[in-house]
């Protein structure tokens, strides 16, 4: 009898030591699923999801604080990710798509006041105060952060259209003729 | 004699050249306008030099290249440039491409040329002559060409393949250049030695082309060079330049890793031939060989200008009633030309004017069936069903698992499926996406990082206010301290300044090193000393603050007298002097005023 508890306890110690090793020697650091729901975001830092930023908009989305069909620059294809990701429902985008474009600066309305300059979260305007600024157009996001600050209205956001840079071949059709 | 290798798979299709050997190359009337695309290399798309309403000479360079991975684009002919535009562009998408329009005048007056003597010149100079005339590889990739004639530092260079197999159907431009000018060929081929240094120089020609492979030989033999002229089996892709390099060296190109990595470098037939014009003839590309074939009535090949709209190059053929399209490239590998407008670039070997009896519409896609002919012909061993299946079900992590980036979009495969599937059409597609995919998620985490940053230095930023804000503060409390104690200490000594006197300069500042090294004692003198001398420390603490402010003033006074020549300084002395007389010097704040600006 006192054998058996003496080796159950024994055991127990044994094991319990093992799990605690364990746990300090492969502690994850953060969260890991974080930086996955991170990675499937589009990284604009837009806030058009209601969060400061992509980062914390995972944090959210992790916490379930947060739907997972906020962010309209991911579209639907970033919701289906997500969804694949954390095993939720596919939820229609609570926002309307838009397609992929990039702020532009009418430099001859521009008055150099900085505040589209402090408004990017990308750092992608180039400019001082009473200078005109521009955009780096390959650093732009297309978030839009730019121009409601903008006291002139001289920021506008025209889309990228489809070039030769970006065009992809296309699936291949099955074309469907009508039979007489 | 040579012992030559295989390379597995591949497919035997009819290969449809008689047609357009028969006549010699000749030379294309000059069309009415030209559109000269200025991307038409791999690499940095050049800028535009000419603007409209300039006049260019034949061969005037109008599009610099912008890095090392670029080619310069020049005039096709002379006459004056319309615009510079965005124009459509030979391209499967139909999408335009910034282009320059010329206006031929008719008298194809070529700039000045300047050849030069390779062999007495350093490589860079050669190299980088190559990159100003705009040679880039004909065979089909468009790579700029002194891109690859660095000889590797690390591997030596065994093996210079020179590729003119040109194993697609219905292509014979290679076949006619070889065979008529054989000689010139090989001098460019003897540029591309000389950079490289091979130990051996290799020539494969695909063994239904027994004319050109002979004109070479004999060209060989007249200019006593020690390359060999290789008749490889024909079979498709053998002008693949790996499988090539398979079947003249026994060596194969693993994935991912590049022919140069194994010391063998390859080159087009026609890119050696517009090297030497460009190096011994110091003329850019601006003509290609192009084979005009398929449904018209007189195929032959044509030394077209680049830039030629399609439309009136396929006229000098005559195409058949039923013409209903124009592929550029080959029937394996081409593409249907978007419009009649796109021009002529220096990717197009072939123009394949098509008809439905010649290429009958596909029958549906049928489901595939597993049969497995498709990992039997593919040059790469790569196996196209299962590629096939996850394409289509947009799984390109798996595609990518069984190699899809090893593909080389032969139609190997396509051609023999019984089931009909676009095979090729599906990577094409795949590849483009995860291109696309690459790109997206690189421009996020740029974008990641960016944010980051940003953020970072907002808060840097925010702290460093904070902490000037602070020492500030504590800076205005540590002078109310040691105003209040001078103003203790002050009728402690029994002398009260008289009033309108200022406090000595130096006792502020010892009585706040005092006040630093002791503050809670002259908190105790200064709550002891308030209640009987306040108003005198008032007064103490006015004057003090007046003397600072004198200091301050002076601090920020200009400092334009401290080096100044002998002969201004009688002339400031000598003003002194006549101010001193009027009196004006008697009120020195006055004087300030006039200094400041």
């Amino acid at each position: 009898m006192i054998t058996a508890i003496a080796i159950m306890a024994l055991g127990a110690v044994v094991l319990g030591a093992l799990l605690g090793y364990a746990s300090i020697k492969f502690k994850v650091e953060g969260d890991p699923l974080v930086e996955k729901i991170e990675a499937i975001l589009p990284q604009t830092q837009c806030g058009q999801c209601g969060y400061p930023g992509c980062r914390p908009y995972a944090e959210a989305i992790n916490k379930g604080e947060a739907d997972i069909n906020l962010c309209p620059p991911g579209g639907m294809e970033g919701v289906q990710r997500l969804a694949d990701l954390l095993g939720r429902e596919v939820k229609p985008l609570d926002a309307e798509e838009k397609p992929k474009a990039v702020a532009f600066i009418d430099e001859q309305t521009c008055i150099g006041c900085t505040l589209c300059i402090q408004a990017c979260p990308v750092d992608a305007i180039i400019g001082a105060a009473k200078q005109m600024h521009t955009i780096v157009a390959d650093l732009c996001t297309g978030c839009e952060l730019c121009v409601p600050p903008c006291p002139v209205e001289c920021i506008s956001m025209p889309v990228i259209g489809e070039n030769l840079d970006n065009w992809k071949w296309k699936y291949p059709v099955i074309e469907l003729k009508k039979v007489a | 004699m040579l012992s030559l290798f295989k390379f597995k798979g591949g497919v035997k299709p009819q290969t449809n050249k008689t047609q357009s050997v028969s006549e010699p190359i000749a030379v294309a009337p000059l069309p009415s306008r030209l559109f000269v695309p200025l991307h038409q290399s791999i690499g940095g798309t050049p800028q535009p030099l000419v603007q409209a309403g300039d006049h260019v000479l034949k061969g005037q360079m109008i599009g610099a290249a912008d890095g090392w991975i670029s080619s310069a684009v020049h005039a096709p002919t002379s006459g004056s440039v319309r615009a510079v535009a965005e124009h459509i562009a030979a391209h499967p998408s139909g999408l335009t491409t910034l282009s320059v329009e010329i206006e031929p005048d008719g008298k194809d007056e070529w700039g000045e040329r300047t050849p030069i003597d390779h062999g007495a010149m350093a490589p860079e100079t050669v190299r980088e002559r190559l990159r100003e005339a705009g040679v880039v590889g004909l065979g089909g990739a468009v790579f700029p060409t002194h891109g690859k004639l660095t000889a590797s530092k690390t591997v030596p260079m065994e093996e210079l393949v020179i590729n003119g197999a040109e194993c697609e159907p219905f292509i014979t431009c290679d076949d006619l250049l070889m065979r008529e000018r054989a000689e010139e060929v090989i001098r460019g081929v003897g540029i591309f030695r000389d950079l490289l240094q091979p130990k051996r120089v290799l020539i494969g020609i695909e063994d239904n082309k027994p004319e050109a492979v002979a004109a070479l030989q004999a060209a060989v033999a007249k200019l006593g060079e020690h390359f060999e002229v290789v008749a490889v089996p024909t079979r498709y892709p053998a002008g693949g330049a790996k499988q090539l390099i398979r079947v003249l060296t026994g060596k194969e190109v693993p994935a991912a890793k590049r022919s140069t990595d194994l010391g063998v470098q390859c080159f087009n037939v026609a890119t050696a031939w517009t090297a030497w014009r460009a190096v011994a003839h110091g003329e850019p590309v601006v003509s290609r060989i192009v084979t005009l074939t398929g449904n018209v009535e007189k195929p032959r090949n044509w030394e077209a200008l680049i830039g030629t709209p399609l439309a009136e190059f396929v006229k000098l053929g005559a195409p058949k009633a039923d013409t209903n399209g124009y592929l550029m490239g080959g029937p394996m590998m081409g593409f249907e030309m978007p419009a009649m407008d796109a021009p002529l670039v220096k990717a197009t070997n072939c123009i394949i004017a098509g008809s439905p009896t010649l290429f009958p519409p596909k029958a549906p896609e049928m489901p595939c069936i597993r049969c497995g002919e498709c990992a039997k012909v593919c040059p790469h061993e790569l196996q196209p069903f299962e590629m096939y299946w996850f394409s289509r079900a947009h799984n390109f992590g798996k595609t990518q698992e069984y190699h899809i980036f090893d593909c080389i979009e032969c139609g190997c495969c396509s051609f023999v499926c019984p089931s009909r599937i676009p095979l090729v059409q599906y990577f094409r597609f795949a590849k483009s996406e995860i291109w696309a995919r690459e790109k997206e998620k690189n421009a996020a985490d740029q974008a990641k990082a960016r944010f980051e940053w940003k953020t970072a230095r907002e808060e840097r930023e925010k702290a460093e206010k904070a902490e000037k804000l602070a020492k500030a503060a504590a800076a205005q409390a540590a002078k109310k301290a040691a105003e209040a104690a001078a103003a203790a200490v002050a009728p402690a000594g029994n002398e009260p300044p008289p009033a309108g006197e200022p406090a000595p300069t130096g006792a502020p500042s010892t009585n706040a090193a005092s006040a630093n090294a002791s503050p809670v004692a002259v908190a105790v003198t200064a709550n002891d000393a308030a209640p009987l001398d306040a108003e005198a420390a008032k007064k103490a603490a006015i004057a003090a603050a007046l003397e600072r402010a004198r200091a301050q003033r002076a601090a920020v006074a200009p400092k334009n007298t401290d080096h100044l020549t002998a002969a201004q300084a009688r002339e400031i002395a000598a003003v002194d002097a006549l101010r001193q007389q009027t009196g004006l010097e008697a009120a020195p704040p006055a004087d300030n005023g006039e200094t400041k600006p």
